[in-house]
Protein backbone atom coordinates (compact mmCIF):
# COMPACT_ATOMS: atom_id res chain seq x y z
CA UNK A 1 0.00 0.00 0.00
CA UNK A 2 1.76 2.94 1.12
CA UNK A 3 5.40 1.51 0.42
CA UNK A 4 7.09 -0.29 -2.54
CA UNK A 5 6.58 -4.28 -1.90
CA UNK A 6 9.90 -6.18 -1.06
CA UNK A 7 8.18 -9.18 -1.16
CA UNK A 8 9.63 -11.89 -3.57
CA UNK A 9 8.19 -15.03 -4.66
CA UNK A 10 10.34 -18.06 -3.63
CA UNK A 11 9.15 -21.71 -4.25
CA UNK A 12 6.78 -22.08 -7.67
CA UNK A 13 3.79 -22.65 -5.06
CA UNK A 14 4.07 -18.79 -3.64
CA UNK A 15 4.45 -17.57 -7.14
CA UNK A 16 1.54 -18.78 -8.72
CA UNK A 17 -0.11 -18.21 -5.71
CA UNK A 18 1.28 -15.29 -5.51
CA UNK A 19 -0.30 -14.05 -9.06
CA UNK A 20 -3.55 -15.00 -8.19
CA UNK A 21 -4.28 -14.32 -4.67
CA UNK A 22 -1.08 -12.08 -3.15
CA UNK A 23 -2.55 -12.78 0.35
CA UNK A 24 1.13 -14.18 1.34
CA UNK A 25 2.52 -10.40 -0.30
CA UNK A 26 0.04 -8.45 1.73
CA UNK A 27 0.91 -10.16 5.22
CA UNK A 28 4.86 -9.87 4.17
CA UNK A 29 4.69 -5.95 3.59
CA UNK A 30 2.07 -5.22 5.95
CA UNK A 31 3.24 -7.02 8.97
CA UNK A 32 6.92 -7.88 8.15
CA UNK A 33 8.58 -5.25 6.59
CA UNK A 34 5.95 -2.55 7.48
CA UNK A 35 8.31 0.28 7.73
CA UNK A 36 7.59 1.90 11.43
CA UNK A 37 9.52 4.36 13.24
CA UNK A 38 12.52 3.63 15.48
CA UNK A 39 11.04 5.47 18.07
CA UNK A 40 8.06 4.21 19.50
CA UNK A 41 7.26 3.77 22.89
CA UNK A 42 5.38 1.39 24.82
CA UNK A 43 1.66 3.16 24.84
CA UNK A 44 2.17 2.21 21.26
CA UNK A 45 1.91 -1.58 22.00
CA UNK A 46 -1.80 -1.02 23.07
CA UNK A 47 -2.75 -1.72 19.09
CA UNK A 48 -1.52 -5.35 19.20
CA UNK A 49 -3.02 -5.80 22.69
CA UNK A 50 -6.37 -4.40 21.91
CA UNK A 51 -5.81 -7.45 19.04
CA UNK A 52 -5.24 -10.10 21.37
CA UNK A 53 -7.97 -8.73 23.53
CA UNK A 54 -10.63 -8.95 20.85
CA UNK A 55 -9.65 -12.34 19.80
CA UNK A 56 -9.85 -13.68 23.44
CA UNK A 57 -13.17 -11.90 23.81
CA UNK A 58 -14.52 -13.74 20.56
CA UNK A 59 -13.11 -16.90 21.25
CA UNK A 60 -14.37 -17.20 24.79
CA UNK A 61 -17.59 -15.58 23.70
CA UNK A 62 -18.55 -18.28 21.51
CA UNK A 63 -17.27 -21.30 23.90
CA UNK A 64 -19.96 -19.45 26.06
CA UNK A 65 -22.76 -19.35 23.73
CA UNK A 66 -22.58 -23.08 23.79
CA UNK A 67 -23.85 -23.46 27.08
CA UNK A 68 -25.77 -20.08 27.70
CA UNK A 69 -29.65 -20.19 27.37
CA UNK A 70 -30.76 -16.67 26.15
CA UNK A 71 -34.61 -17.02 28.00
CA UNK A 72 -35.46 -14.29 30.39
CA UNK A 73 -36.51 -17.74 33.51
CA UNK A 74 -33.38 -19.85 32.75
CA UNK A 75 -30.59 -17.03 31.57
CA UNK A 76 -29.21 -16.55 35.38
CA UNK A 77 -29.37 -20.77 35.81
CA UNK A 78 -27.76 -21.40 32.33
CA UNK A 79 -24.73 -18.50 33.68
CA UNK A 80 -24.42 -20.89 37.18
CA UNK A 81 -24.26 -23.83 35.13
CA UNK A 82 -21.70 -22.38 33.94
CA UNK A 83 -19.93 -21.22 36.62
CA UNK A 84 -20.67 -25.03 38.22
CA UNK A 85 -20.82 -27.39 35.70
CA UNK A 86 -19.39 -27.16 32.40
CA UNK A 87 -15.71 -28.14 32.31
CA UNK A 88 -13.60 -24.82 33.07
CA UNK A 89 -16.60 -23.04 32.97
CA UNK A 90 -15.93 -20.81 35.49
CA UNK A 91 -12.23 -20.29 34.10
CA UNK A 92 -14.48 -19.05 30.44
CA UNK A 93 -16.79 -16.74 31.72
CA UNK A 94 -14.00 -15.33 34.14
CA UNK A 95 -12.40 -14.70 31.48
CA UNK A 96 -14.81 -12.95 29.44
CA UNK A 97 -16.31 -10.90 31.94
CA UNK A 98 -12.46 -9.85 33.79
CA UNK A 99 -11.73 -10.03 29.82
CA UNK A 100 -14.46 -7.03 28.79
CA UNK A 101 -12.84 -4.70 31.38
CA UNK A 102 -8.91 -5.21 30.49
CA UNK A 103 -10.62 -4.50 26.73
CA UNK A 104 -11.58 -1.47 27.80
CA UNK A 105 -8.63 -0.46 29.54
CA UNK A 106 -6.56 -1.22 26.96
CA UNK A 107 -9.08 0.89 24.43
CA UNK A 108 -9.03 3.86 27.06
CA UNK A 109 -5.19 4.22 27.15
CA UNK A 110 -5.06 3.49 23.56
CA UNK A 111 -7.59 6.50 22.80
CA UNK A 112 -5.26 8.36 25.22
CA UNK A 113 -2.27 7.67 23.39
CA UNK A 114 -3.67 9.09 20.53
CA UNK A 115 -4.58 12.44 21.98
CA UNK A 116 -1.50 12.89 23.93
CA UNK A 117 0.49 12.63 20.60
CA UNK A 118 -1.84 14.37 18.57
CA UNK A 119 -2.44 10.98 16.35
CA UNK A 120 -5.99 11.99 15.16
CA UNK A 121 -4.71 14.66 13.26
CA UNK A 122 -4.15 14.64 9.46
CA UNK A 123 -3.62 12.96 7.57
CA UNK A 124 -4.75 10.08 9.84
CA UNK A 125 -8.53 11.84 10.73
CA UNK A 126 -10.20 8.62 8.80
CA UNK A 127 -7.93 6.69 11.38
CA UNK A 128 -8.93 7.99 14.33
CA UNK A 129 -12.52 7.80 13.22
CA UNK A 130 -12.81 4.38 12.67
CA UNK A 131 -11.15 4.44 16.00
CA UNK A 132 -13.69 6.01 17.97
CA UNK A 133 -16.68 4.07 15.87
CA UNK A 134 -14.89 1.14 17.19
CA UNK A 135 -15.09 2.59 20.78
CA UNK A 136 -18.81 2.77 20.49
CA UNK A 137 -19.41 -0.78 18.71
CA UNK A 138 -17.44 -1.64 22.19
CA UNK A 139 -19.44 0.11 24.49
CA UNK A 140 -22.68 -0.92 22.83
CA UNK A 141 -21.31 -4.54 23.17
CA UNK A 142 -20.19 -4.57 26.51
CA UNK A 143 -23.38 -3.24 27.63
CA UNK A 144 -25.74 -6.22 25.92
CA UNK A 145 -23.13 -8.48 26.95
CA UNK A 146 -23.74 -7.14 30.56
CA UNK A 147 -27.50 -7.55 30.02
CA UNK A 148 -27.31 -11.09 29.28
CA UNK A 149 -26.07 -12.67 32.46
CA UNK A 150 -29.87 -11.47 33.71
CA UNK A 151 -29.17 -10.59 36.82
CA UNK A 152 -30.20 -7.43 39.09
CA UNK A 153 -27.75 -5.04 37.85
CA UNK A 154 -27.94 -6.35 34.53
CA UNK A 155 -32.02 -5.80 34.34
CA UNK A 156 -31.59 -2.74 35.30
CA UNK A 157 -28.66 -1.90 33.35
CA UNK A 158 -30.69 -2.89 30.63
CA UNK A 159 -33.82 -0.69 31.88
CA UNK A 160 -32.29 2.67 32.63
CA UNK A 161 -29.69 2.49 29.30
CA UNK A 162 -33.10 1.87 27.10
CA UNK A 163 -34.95 4.34 28.62
CA UNK A 164 -32.67 6.78 27.47
CA UNK A 165 -34.41 6.68 24.11
CA UNK A 166 -37.77 7.70 26.32
CA UNK A 167 -36.14 11.06 26.44
CA UNK A 168 -36.89 11.78 23.40
CA UNK A 169 -40.56 12.26 24.47
CA UNK A 170 -39.42 15.70 25.77
CA UNK A 171 -38.65 16.76 21.75
CA UNK A 172 -41.45 15.01 20.32
CA UNK A 173 -43.83 13.80 22.82
CA UNK A 174 -44.77 10.08 22.24
CA UNK A 175 -41.43 9.59 19.88
CA UNK A 176 -39.57 8.07 22.92
CA UNK A 177 -42.22 6.20 24.31
CA UNK A 178 -42.64 3.71 21.29
CA UNK A 179 -39.00 3.72 20.54
CA UNK A 180 -38.65 1.99 23.90
CA UNK A 181 -41.34 -0.31 23.79
CA UNK A 182 -39.87 -1.08 19.66
CA UNK A 183 -36.37 -2.08 21.32
CA UNK A 184 -38.03 -4.01 24.39
CA UNK A 185 -40.35 -5.87 22.22
CA UNK A 186 -42.96 -5.40 24.89
CA UNK A 187 -43.99 -2.79 27.81
CA UNK A 188 -41.30 -3.59 29.92
CA UNK A 189 -37.55 -5.32 29.77
CA UNK A 190 -38.09 -8.92 29.17
CA UNK A 191 -37.94 -11.93 27.34
CA UNK A 192 -38.25 -10.38 23.69
CA UNK A 193 -35.28 -8.23 24.90
CA UNK A 194 -32.90 -10.17 25.97
CA UNK A 195 -33.07 -12.74 23.26
CA UNK A 196 -32.36 -9.56 20.65
CA UNK A 197 -29.90 -8.12 22.90
CA UNK A 198 -28.19 -11.97 22.96
CA UNK A 199 -28.15 -12.05 19.12
CA UNK A 200 -26.55 -8.28 18.47
CA UNK A 201 -24.25 -9.10 21.36
CA UNK A 202 -23.14 -12.47 19.11
CA UNK A 203 -22.64 -10.24 15.61
CA UNK A 204 -21.30 -6.71 17.17
CA UNK A 205 -18.00 -8.43 17.59
CA UNK A 206 -17.54 -9.17 14.39
CA UNK A 207 -18.24 -6.08 13.17
CA UNK A 208 -15.80 -4.91 15.30
CA UNK A 209 -13.10 -6.82 13.65
CA UNK A 210 -14.11 -5.61 10.23
CA UNK A 211 -13.77 -1.82 11.45
CA UNK A 212 -10.82 -3.11 12.91
CA UNK A 213 -9.31 -4.25 9.46
CA UNK A 214 -10.24 -0.79 8.05
CA UNK A 215 -8.53 0.78 11.34
CA UNK A 216 -5.37 -0.89 10.37
CA UNK A 217 -5.88 -0.32 6.68
CA UNK A 218 -6.00 3.23 7.32
CA UNK A 219 -3.34 3.03 9.51
CA UNK A 220 -0.80 1.50 6.98
CA UNK A 221 -1.59 4.64 4.71
CA UNK A 222 0.51 7.13 6.30
CA UNK A 223 2.01 5.25 8.68
CA UNK A 224 2.84 5.18 12.10
CA UNK A 225 2.73 8.34 14.04
CA UNK A 226 5.46 8.65 16.71
CA UNK A 227 6.11 10.29 19.90
CA UNK A 228 8.05 13.81 18.49
CA UNK A 229 4.50 13.91 16.03
CA UNK A 230 6.76 14.70 13.27
CA UNK A 231 7.01 12.78 10.07
CA UNK A 232 9.29 10.16 9.74
CA UNK A 233 11.74 11.68 6.68
CA UNK A 234 13.74 8.73 5.49
CA UNK A 235 13.54 5.17 5.89
CA UNK A 236 16.51 5.36 8.42
CA UNK A 237 14.28 6.62 10.80
CA UNK A 238 12.14 3.12 10.19
CA UNK A 239 12.59 -0.20 11.33
CA UNK A 240 11.18 -3.44 9.39
CA UNK A 241 8.12 -4.45 11.78
CA UNK A 242 9.24 -8.05 12.42
CA UNK A 243 10.98 -8.73 14.20
CA UNK A 244 11.29 -5.28 16.09
CA UNK A 245 7.96 -4.28 16.75
CA UNK A 246 6.51 -8.41 16.90
CA UNK A 247 9.15 -8.38 20.04
CA UNK A 248 7.86 -5.56 21.47
CA UNK A 249 4.52 -5.80 21.18
CA UNK A 250 4.32 -9.61 22.25
CA UNK A 251 6.69 -8.04 25.48
CA UNK A 252 4.40 -5.77 26.27
CA UNK A 253 1.47 -8.46 25.62
CA UNK A 254 2.92 -10.95 28.46
CA UNK A 255 2.95 -8.23 30.82
CA UNK A 256 -0.32 -7.13 30.02
CA UNK A 257 -2.02 -11.01 30.04
CA UNK A 258 0.19 -11.34 33.40
CA UNK A 259 -2.25 -8.34 35.01
CA UNK A 260 -5.28 -10.15 33.35
CA UNK A 261 -4.32 -13.52 34.40
CA UNK A 262 -3.85 -12.08 38.22
CA UNK A 263 -7.79 -10.35 37.75
CA UNK A 264 -9.19 -13.93 36.15
CA UNK A 265 -7.59 -15.90 39.12
CA UNK A 266 -7.07 -13.72 41.91
CA UNK A 267 -9.99 -11.53 42.09
CA UNK A 268 -12.43 -12.16 39.19
CA UNK A 269 -15.33 -10.13 40.67
CA UNK A 270 -13.25 -6.95 41.72
CA UNK A 271 -14.15 -5.47 38.61
CA UNK A 272 -17.83 -6.67 38.63
CA UNK A 273 -20.74 -5.59 41.43
CA UNK A 274 -21.83 -8.38 43.69
CA UNK A 275 -25.50 -7.61 43.61
CA UNK A 276 -25.64 -9.45 39.63
CA UNK A 277 -25.44 -12.25 41.60
CA UNK A 278 -28.93 -11.58 42.39
CA UNK A 279 -31.14 -13.06 39.84
CA UNK A 280 -33.25 -9.91 37.93
CA UNK A 281 -36.27 -8.88 39.80
CA UNK A 282 -38.95 -6.57 37.81
CA UNK A 283 -39.85 -5.20 40.84
CA UNK A 284 -37.14 -4.14 42.69
CA UNK A 285 -34.22 -1.80 41.63
CA UNK A 286 -30.86 -2.39 43.57
CA UNK A 287 -30.03 0.61 46.50
CA UNK A 288 -26.62 1.06 45.04
CA UNK A 289 -27.10 1.24 40.96
CA UNK A 290 -23.59 2.42 39.17
CA UNK A 291 -22.32 0.92 36.14
CA UNK A 292 -19.39 -0.74 35.31
CA UNK A 293 -16.21 1.03 36.04
CA UNK A 294 -15.66 1.84 32.49
CA UNK A 295 -18.98 3.61 31.82
CA UNK A 296 -18.71 5.21 35.38
CA UNK A 297 -17.59 8.31 33.47
CA UNK A 298 -20.76 8.69 31.26
CA UNK A 299 -22.77 7.71 34.33
CA UNK A 300 -21.15 10.78 36.30
CA UNK A 301 -22.44 12.77 33.21
CA UNK A 302 -26.07 11.74 33.86
CA UNK A 303 -26.20 12.24 37.43
CA UNK A 304 -24.43 15.47 36.52
CA UNK A 305 -26.84 17.42 34.78
CA UNK A 306 -30.13 17.71 36.37
CA UNK A 307 -32.21 17.82 33.43
CA UNK A 308 -33.35 14.08 31.80
CA UNK A 309 -33.17 15.26 28.08
CA UNK A 310 -30.01 17.41 28.73
CA UNK A 311 -28.09 14.85 30.52
CA UNK A 312 -28.68 12.52 27.75
CA UNK A 313 -27.25 14.39 24.97
CA UNK A 314 -24.61 15.62 27.40
CA UNK A 315 -24.12 11.56 27.71
CA UNK A 316 -23.75 10.96 24.04
CA UNK A 317 -22.26 14.49 23.45
CA UNK A 318 -19.13 13.17 25.38
CA UNK A 319 -18.35 10.24 22.49
CA UNK A 320 -19.62 11.78 19.60
CA UNK A 321 -17.47 15.20 20.18
CA UNK A 322 -14.46 12.70 19.82
CA UNK A 323 -15.29 12.13 16.31
CA UNK A 324 -14.92 16.06 15.55
CA UNK A 325 -11.81 16.44 17.33
CA UNK A 326 -9.07 16.35 14.52
CA UNK A 327 -10.83 19.61 13.25
CA UNK A 328 -11.54 20.85 16.93
CA UNK A 329 -7.79 21.52 17.65
CA UNK A 330 -6.41 23.30 15.70
CA UNK A 331 -3.23 23.54 16.45
CA UNK A 332 -0.24 22.57 13.69
CA UNK A 333 2.04 21.13 16.25
CA UNK A 334 1.22 17.21 16.93
CA UNK A 335 3.03 15.56 19.77
CA UNK A 336 2.33 16.82 23.30
CA UNK A 337 5.72 17.03 24.18
CA UNK A 338 5.71 20.15 22.43
CA UNK A 339 2.62 21.85 23.77
CA UNK A 340 3.01 22.32 27.20
CA UNK A 341 -0.40 24.36 28.30
CA UNK A 342 -2.01 21.47 26.53
CA UNK A 343 -0.28 18.90 28.14
CA UNK A 344 -1.45 20.75 31.78
CA UNK A 345 -5.34 20.56 30.55
CA UNK A 346 -4.42 16.91 29.21
CA UNK A 347 -3.77 15.17 32.54
CA UNK A 348 -6.34 17.44 34.34
CA UNK A 349 -9.09 15.77 31.83
CA UNK A 350 -7.46 12.09 32.50
CA UNK B 1 24.76 3.92 4.81
CA UNK B 2 23.13 4.87 1.52
CA UNK B 3 19.79 7.13 2.36
CA UNK B 4 17.60 5.28 -0.08
CA UNK B 5 17.89 1.89 1.70
CA UNK B 6 14.28 0.36 2.21
CA UNK B 7 13.08 -0.96 5.62
CA UNK B 8 13.41 -4.67 4.35
CA UNK B 9 16.92 -3.81 3.88
CA UNK B 10 18.14 -2.55 7.02
CA UNK B 11 20.49 -4.50 8.62
CA UNK B 12 19.23 -7.32 11.07
CA UNK B 13 22.21 -7.93 13.68
CA UNK B 14 23.96 -10.66 12.13
CA UNK B 15 27.12 -10.79 14.88
CA UNK B 16 28.19 -14.56 13.92
CA UNK B 17 29.28 -15.53 17.04
CA UNK B 18 26.03 -14.80 18.71
CA UNK B 19 23.88 -16.76 16.94
CA UNK B 20 23.48 -19.77 19.13
CA UNK B 21 22.88 -17.34 21.87
CA UNK B 22 19.95 -16.21 20.01
CA UNK B 23 18.56 -19.27 18.96
CA UNK B 24 18.61 -20.52 22.59
CA UNK B 25 16.18 -17.07 23.39
CA UNK B 26 14.30 -17.46 20.09
CA UNK B 27 13.52 -21.45 20.72
CA UNK B 28 12.73 -20.87 24.64
CA UNK B 29 10.82 -17.54 23.53
CA UNK B 30 8.85 -19.67 21.01
CA UNK B 31 8.35 -22.84 23.08
CA UNK B 32 7.00 -20.95 26.23
CA UNK B 33 4.65 -19.37 23.65
CA UNK B 34 3.50 -22.39 22.26
CA UNK B 35 2.92 -24.27 25.47
CA UNK B 36 0.90 -21.27 26.85
CA UNK B 37 -1.09 -21.55 23.54
CA UNK B 38 -1.73 -25.50 24.46
CA UNK B 39 -3.17 -24.48 27.84
CA UNK B 40 -4.99 -21.91 26.75
CA UNK B 41 -6.93 -23.59 23.56
CA UNK B 42 -7.56 -27.06 26.26
CA UNK B 43 -10.27 -25.14 28.00
CA UNK B 44 -11.83 -24.31 24.42
CA UNK B 45 -12.14 -27.76 23.39
CA UNK B 46 -12.42 -29.68 26.81
CA UNK B 47 -15.59 -27.61 27.60
CA UNK B 48 -17.48 -29.80 25.21
CA UNK B 49 -17.16 -32.95 26.87
CA UNK B 50 -20.18 -33.91 29.14
CA UNK B 51 -20.26 -31.74 32.22
CA UNK B 52 -20.84 -32.14 35.63
CA UNK B 53 -24.55 -31.85 35.23
CA UNK B 54 -24.64 -34.52 32.65
CA UNK B 55 -22.29 -37.03 34.09
CA UNK B 56 -24.77 -36.61 37.37
CA UNK B 57 -27.80 -38.58 35.29
CA UNK B 58 -25.27 -42.17 35.13
CA UNK B 59 -27.98 -44.27 36.45
CA UNK B 60 -31.21 -45.17 35.89
CA UNK B 61 -33.37 -47.73 37.94
CA UNK B 62 -36.76 -49.56 36.39
CA UNK B 63 -39.41 -51.38 37.91
CA UNK B 64 -40.24 -54.20 35.71
CA UNK B 65 -43.37 -55.81 37.76
CA UNK B 66 -45.98 -54.85 35.36
CA UNK B 67 -43.71 -56.76 32.36
CA UNK B 68 -45.81 -59.79 31.09
CA UNK B 69 -43.69 -62.15 29.75
CA UNK B 70 -43.87 -61.31 25.54
CA UNK B 71 -43.85 -57.63 26.28
CA UNK B 72 -41.17 -54.85 25.83
CA UNK B 73 -40.15 -51.45 27.27
CA UNK B 74 -38.02 -48.88 26.37
CA UNK B 75 -36.41 -46.60 29.00
CA UNK B 76 -34.27 -43.69 28.77
CA UNK B 77 -30.65 -43.75 30.30
CA UNK B 78 -27.86 -41.10 29.71
CA UNK B 79 -30.45 -40.08 26.81
CA UNK B 80 -30.01 -43.40 25.30
CA UNK B 81 -32.66 -46.23 24.73
CA UNK B 82 -32.85 -48.99 26.88
CA UNK B 83 -34.78 -51.81 25.30
CA UNK B 84 -36.34 -54.13 28.18
CA UNK B 85 -37.85 -57.41 27.04
CA UNK B 86 -39.23 -60.14 28.98
CA UNK B 87 -38.85 -62.87 26.60
CA UNK B 88 -40.98 -65.90 25.32
CA UNK B 89 -40.04 -69.40 26.03
CA UNK B 90 -40.05 -69.91 22.02
CA UNK B 91 -37.55 -66.53 21.81
CA UNK B 92 -35.10 -68.37 24.02
CA UNK B 93 -34.80 -71.26 22.53
CA UNK B 94 -34.58 -69.28 19.15
CA UNK B 95 -31.74 -67.54 20.74
CA UNK B 96 -30.12 -70.32 21.93
CA UNK B 97 -30.33 -72.46 18.83
CA UNK B 98 -27.84 -70.16 16.58
CA UNK B 99 -24.61 -71.67 16.21
CA UNK B 100 -22.01 -69.06 17.00
CA UNK B 101 -20.30 -69.51 13.65
CA UNK B 102 -23.74 -67.99 12.14
CA UNK B 103 -23.00 -64.84 14.02
CA UNK B 104 -21.73 -61.68 11.82
CA UNK B 105 -20.40 -60.83 15.74
CA UNK B 106 -19.73 -63.21 17.63
CA UNK B 107 -18.50 -61.43 20.67
CA UNK B 108 -21.42 -61.08 23.73
CA UNK B 109 -20.75 -56.99 23.77
CA UNK B 110 -21.71 -56.84 27.31
CA UNK B 111 -20.27 -55.06 29.66
CA UNK B 112 -21.51 -57.10 32.87
CA UNK B 113 -18.60 -59.94 31.34
CA UNK B 114 -15.13 -60.20 30.67
CA UNK B 115 -14.08 -58.19 26.88
CA UNK B 116 -14.28 -60.84 24.27
CA UNK B 117 -17.12 -63.20 25.74
CA UNK B 118 -18.57 -65.46 23.49
CA UNK B 119 -22.05 -64.07 21.93
CA UNK B 120 -24.04 -67.18 23.09
CA UNK B 121 -27.58 -66.73 24.14
CA UNK B 122 -26.65 -66.91 27.81
CA UNK B 123 -24.04 -64.15 27.56
CA UNK B 124 -26.65 -61.79 26.27
CA UNK B 125 -29.06 -62.71 28.61
CA UNK B 126 -29.66 -61.52 32.21
CA UNK B 127 -27.26 -63.44 34.91
CA UNK B 128 -29.46 -66.42 36.04
CA UNK B 129 -32.52 -64.50 34.58
CA UNK B 130 -32.34 -65.54 30.65
CA UNK B 131 -36.16 -64.45 30.38
CA UNK B 132 -34.83 -60.86 30.37
CA UNK B 133 -32.72 -59.04 27.61
CA UNK B 134 -31.15 -55.90 28.75
CA UNK B 135 -29.53 -53.66 25.68
CA UNK B 136 -29.23 -50.40 24.04
CA UNK B 137 -31.48 -49.93 21.43
CA UNK B 138 -29.21 -48.55 19.43
CA UNK B 139 -28.28 -49.88 15.57
CA UNK B 140 -24.74 -50.66 15.20
CA UNK B 141 -24.38 -49.25 11.67
CA UNK B 142 -25.16 -45.50 12.42
CA UNK B 143 -27.51 -45.27 15.46
CA UNK B 144 -30.64 -45.32 14.91
CA UNK B 145 -33.24 -47.31 16.65
CA UNK B 146 -34.43 -50.39 15.23
CA UNK B 147 -37.92 -51.54 15.37
CA UNK B 148 -39.38 -54.40 17.45
CA UNK B 149 -40.52 -53.13 20.83
CA UNK B 150 -44.26 -52.55 20.29
CA UNK B 151 -46.37 -55.92 19.28
CA UNK B 152 -47.06 -54.40 16.07
CA UNK B 153 -43.70 -53.80 14.90
CA UNK B 154 -41.71 -55.68 11.64
CA UNK B 155 -39.12 -57.38 13.84
CA UNK B 156 -36.77 -58.77 10.79
CA UNK B 157 -36.54 -62.46 9.14
CA UNK B 158 -35.03 -62.99 12.74
CA UNK B 159 -37.22 -62.22 14.91
CA UNK B 160 -35.77 -59.52 17.06
CA UNK B 161 -35.71 -55.97 16.10
CA UNK B 162 -35.29 -54.71 12.19
CA UNK B 163 -33.52 -51.31 12.20
CA UNK B 164 -35.58 -48.79 9.60
CA UNK B 165 -32.42 -47.09 8.33
CA UNK B 166 -30.69 -48.82 6.44
CA UNK B 167 -32.12 -52.69 6.76
CA UNK B 168 -30.27 -54.16 9.61
CA UNK B 169 -31.76 -56.91 11.15
CA UNK B 170 -31.27 -58.54 14.73
CA UNK B 171 -32.22 -61.89 16.50
CA UNK B 172 -34.42 -62.31 19.62
CA UNK B 173 -31.19 -61.92 21.57
CA UNK B 174 -30.27 -58.58 19.97
CA UNK B 175 -27.29 -59.94 17.62
CA UNK B 176 -26.73 -58.52 14.39
CA UNK B 177 -27.78 -61.22 11.46
CA UNK B 178 -28.09 -59.12 8.28
CA UNK B 179 -25.75 -56.28 7.57
CA UNK B 180 -24.72 -53.50 7.06
CA UNK B 181 -24.82 -53.14 10.88
CA UNK B 182 -20.90 -54.34 12.33
CA UNK B 183 -21.55 -55.33 15.80
CA UNK B 184 -24.54 -56.78 18.04
CA UNK B 185 -26.32 -54.35 19.95
CA UNK B 186 -24.48 -53.06 23.15
CA UNK B 187 -25.80 -54.70 26.26
CA UNK B 188 -25.42 -51.44 29.17
CA UNK B 189 -24.11 -52.20 32.58
CA UNK B 190 -26.82 -53.09 35.03
CA UNK B 191 -27.77 -55.51 38.20
CA UNK B 192 -31.24 -56.74 39.22
CA UNK B 193 -32.17 -54.99 42.42
CA UNK B 194 -34.88 -57.81 42.95
CA UNK B 195 -37.21 -59.82 41.06
CA UNK B 196 -39.20 -56.43 39.77
CA UNK B 197 -36.13 -54.07 40.03
CA UNK B 198 -33.63 -53.24 37.70
CA UNK B 199 -30.49 -50.39 37.74
CA UNK B 200 -29.08 -49.65 34.86
CA UNK B 201 -25.27 -48.34 34.95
Amino acid sequence: MAHPSSYEPTTGFEKWLDARLPVVRVMSDQFITFPTPRNLNYWWTFGGILVFMLISQIATGIVLAMHYIPAADRAFDSVEHIMRDVNWGWLLRYTHAVGASMFFLAAYIHTFRGLYYGSYKAPREILWILGVLILLLMIATAFMGYSLVWGQMSFWAVTVITNLFSSLDLVIPGLGTQLVQWIWGGFSVGGPTLTRLYSLHYLFPFIIAGVVVLHIWALHIPGNNNPTGIDVKSARETLPFHPYYTMKDGFALVLFAILFALFVFYAPNMLGHPDNYIPANPLQTPQHIVPEWYFLPFYAILRAIPNKLFGVAGLIGAIVVLFFVPWLDTSRVRSTRYRPIYKWFFWAFV
Amino acid sequence: MAEDVTPAQFPIPQDEDDHSRRDVIMIAAGGFAAVGFGLGLWPLLDQMNPDQSALSFATTEVDLSHLEVGQAITVMWRGKPIFIRHRTEKEIEEGKAVPLDDLIDPIARNANLPEGAPATDANRAGKDREAWLVMIGICTHLGCIPKGQSPGDYKGNYGGWFCPCHGSQYDTAGRVRHGPAPQNMYIPPYAFLSDTKVKIG
